[in-house]
């Protein structure tokens, strides 16, 4: 869209990249702000129901809808606190870090064939490193506090932030594996077409993986069950207990968004992305591309296609904090070193094979040269000539 | 004011307006690495000796990556190429390994000694 | 707000950014040594190190940027973060050198400063920025090349046909240095049988109110002695204040 004001409105390059960058920032910051809005409200009503009573009915309506504006006026208004002892500059300077680390993975994640922030090579590599930076803001909200219990808390919770790491690295190497990019949009494209298409369906070992994935992504932002760090002794809130006010609720912004995120993640990677399950804008005819309206009311749908389903993620996700009860820590170490890293470990194993034996794939395998590589990115001039691989049979069209 | 006669000293150098070269890498990676031996000098506390070894060891992979990137001198004679993008990462990988072992020596002098303090590490002072 | 006499249409993004990120890498890791608080220098250098990854995002090296955001910074820093703060009892939490050694430390850093930016300016090759058309980055290569396929360009100045070497070797030796290394530090780390108690388990059985009072006590003992400067009553009087300050 930048050339399009460039072009059309005569706007200098600088001056046009730049409108484009701040207005790609507001949108990202929208969604994580308007969407912690309505997921707060969501939660309290699931919440409630889940435990047979009504919750916020009186807020703006039958159904409560003004309960998170009010949420956030009262936080707003709440008077700023800081505990004696604590160091000044890092205690002011967490909840930052935090939100900070949840905001940037946004810039990697597509929401659809051309809004992405940032169109990165290694899109995933950097969604999960950057969300593992998340932990720094914890470790130092709790030192800060001067409070041994929020130190404690906060260890807790970076222990098993950093745990998880591990088996979810494991996790997402999957669908790269399938897709031979860690570019985000290249795996949500090779995912186009019927439901079949969606790396869910690929083979059961990424089957079993997806699930995998939901358990670790759970742990790693810090959801029930995995919450132990936030209701340490079911009455001080661990880490943030000395946070009030309008730092609590920057905590809370990135919890939500981390939420968003890794459930947008496994759309992408596992769910098809801003795909449908039924190709409809391929059987009318429309092939992908930039420039017309058309693609563009294409790519729209695609993009609330995407946030349906990291909403859908996100809903499930506290569906389970109020349904299971709390772990402990050594039994959230245990789940993490016993069972999420050895079942993740053979599944990657299984789906490895699944890749090089299956239909095609063993005469295909032992009959490639040498050096051939499944990415097209040596097809072409200029670098970025994305030409279908050649092992691929799913994607018929040509990208551009 | 202050503001603006920065933006202009640093536009007039041409920081802002030219395209950085090597020389812009080198420096950064220079002032990176004399900070880490500083801090490997001075401080007194293990962990921040164990900080001026992290700074060492990056101040040496600008230099890697620097010296590889297309983006700062092509694919001259004199670029490294895609040796310097895989250097960078072992070091990276080795400098993970070295934190450990030298995290896993320090908190055993703390267990041993109850004191990180590196100027009462003298047992072994003839 | 912006003033006219900068001709905004030929700002460079890409150099405003190198700046940027360049100010702040080099800002934090000076902060990191002229802290005291050794929590603070952790902070600074999550800070440094994050710039740094920025730096290498523009230089066009994404997968090690992302390699340096997940393993330096989410996972070395991690674990020097967990260390200061098993390790942050208020003592050691702030502790000043010398004013001589830190002066000294300032001449040496400054000589070889100034060394390191003669020999980064006085190469001219260095000096000319790129031209050209260049192709986007991408992981592939290092991918493969770790496996041990090389399927970059070769250099101009490379014979044809040569053959280059692919880093299969390094990547299995690191595999299984990083294997030894996980071992050896949770060896290290153990928790021992001990038939002495551990000096940080003495510490920290002392109760802090009658520690403080056994201080003061053995303190006053202590002046007392050498006030009277009698050396025998001063033997043992340094001999309970060793004993009650233990």
């Amino acid at each position: 869209m930048a050339e399009f004001l460039i072009n059309s409105v005569g706007l200098p390059a600088w001056l046009a990249w730049t409108i484009m960058a701040g207005l790609a920032a507001f949108l990202i910051l929208n969604v994580i702000a308007g969407g912690a809005l309505v997921f707060i409200w969501a939660e309290r009503k699931i919440a409630a129901r889940i435990q047979d009573r009504l919750g916020p009915t009186r807020t703006g309506g039958r159904f409560g809808w003004l309960q998170s504006l009010a949420d956030g006026i009262k936080l707003l208004a709440k008077e700023d606190l800081m505990p004696d002892g604590a160091d000044g500059l890092l205690f002011r300077i967490a909840p930052y870090v935090s939100f900070c680390a949840s905001f940037c993975a946004f810039i990697a994640l597509p929401f659809a064939f051309d809004f992405v922030g940032q169109r990165l090579n290694v899109g995933v590599f950097f969604v999960v490193a950057v969300l593992g930076l998340e932990v720094f803001g914890v470790i130092l909200a709790g030192y800060a506090s001067a409070s041994k219990w929020s130190l404690f808390g906060a260890m807790r919770e970076a222990a098993q932030v950093v745990s998880y790491e591990v088996p979810l690295g494991m996790c997402v190497v999957v669908p790269v594996m399938l897709a031979g990019t860690m570019d985000l949009v290249t795996i949500a494209e090779k995912q186009a077409g019927w439901l079949t298409n969606w790396y869910l369906f690929h083979d059961p070992f990424t089957f079993v993986i997806f699930w995998v994935y939901v358990t670790c992504a759970v742990a790693s932002v810090n959801r029930a069950p995995f919450d132990l760090a936030e209701a340490e002794s079911e009455l001080v809130a661990g880490f943030h207990t000395e946070y009030s006010g309008l730092r609590w609720s920057f905590f809370f912004m990135a919890e939500y968004g981390s939420m968003f995120l890794v459930s947008a993640l496994a759309a992408v990677l596992f769910l098809g992305g801003w795909n449908g399950p039924i190709p409809v804008a391929r059987l009318l005819g429309l092939s992908e591309g930039t420039g017309d309206t058309a693609h563009y009311l294409v790519r729209l749908i695609g993009c609330g296609n995407l946030l349906l389903k990291a909403t859908l993620g996100v809903l499930i996700m506290m569906w389970i904090r109020w349904t299971l009860p709390r772990l402990r820590i050594d039994q959230v170490m245990t789940t993490c070193l016993k069972y999420c890293t050895p079942i993740a470990a053979a599944m990657f194993a299984g789906a490895m094979l699944w890749q090089l034996l299956l239909p095609g794939g063993l005469v295909r395998g032992l009959t490639r040269p040498a050096g051939e590589i499944r990415e097209g990115w040596l097809d072409g001039p200029g670098g970025r000539a994305t030409a279908p691989s050649v092992s691929d049979k799913r994607v018929a069209r040509v990208m551009p | 004011m202050i503001g603006m006669a920065t933006t202009t000293g640093l536009f007039a150098s041409g920081l802002i307006s030219a395209p950085v070269s090597v020389t812009h890498y080198l420096v950064v990676g220079a002032i990176l690495f004399t900070a880490g031996i500083v801090c490997m000098a001075i401080k007194r506390n293990a962990l921040g000796v164990l900080m001026g070894i992290e700074l060492v060891l990056n101040g040496a992979n600008v230099n890697f990556v620097a010296f590889s990137s297309p983006y700062l001198q092509g694919q001259g004679a004199t670029s490294l190429g895609l040796d310097g993008q895989v250097i960078a990462l072992f070091v990276i990988l080795l400098a993970a390994a070295e934190a450990a072992v030298a995290l896993a020596i320090t908190l055993n002098f703390y267990n041993n000694h109850a004191t990180v303090d590196v100027d009462r590490a003298d047992d072994l002072k003839g | 707000m912006i003033p006219m006499m900068i001709p905004l249409a030929a700002v460079n993004f890409h150099s405003l950014l190198f700046s940027l990120f360049a100010a702040l890498a080099c800002g934090f890791a000076v902060a990191v040594v002229l802290s005291d608080n050794v929590v603070r220098m952790a902070f600074y250098l999550v800070l440094s190190l994050g710039a740094t990854a920025g730096l290498f995002f523009l230089a066009g090296a994404e997968f090690i940027g992302a390699m340096q955001l997940m393993i330096y910074v989410g996972g070395t820093l991690v674990l020097l973060v967990f260390g200061v703060m098993l390790t942050a009892q208020s003592p050691f939490v702030s502790m000043k050198t010398a004013a001589g050694d830190r002066v000294l430390a300032g001449i040496v850093a400054a000589s070889l400063l100034a060394l390191l930016l003669q020999a980064a300016c006085s190469v001219e090759a260095w000096q000319r920025p790129a031209s050209g058309r260049v192709a986007a980055p991408s992981a592939t290569p290092i991918g493969t090349a770790l496996v041990g396929v090389r399927v970059d360009d070769p250099p101009p100045g490379a014979a044809a046909g040569a053959v280059r070497s692919g880093y299969l070797l390094p990547f299995e030796i690191v595999s299984i240095h990083l294997l030894v290394v996980l071992v050896g530090a949770a060896y290290l780390a153990r928790a021992k049988r001990r038939r002495t108690p551990r000096a940080i388990d003495e510490a920290a059985s002392v109760d802090p109110v009658d520690a403080a009072r056994l201080e003061s006590a053995a303190r006053s003992r202590a002046n007392l002695a050498s006030s009277v400067n009698a050396s025998g009553r001063s033997g043992s009087a340094s001999a309970l204040a060793a004993g009650g300050g233990r």
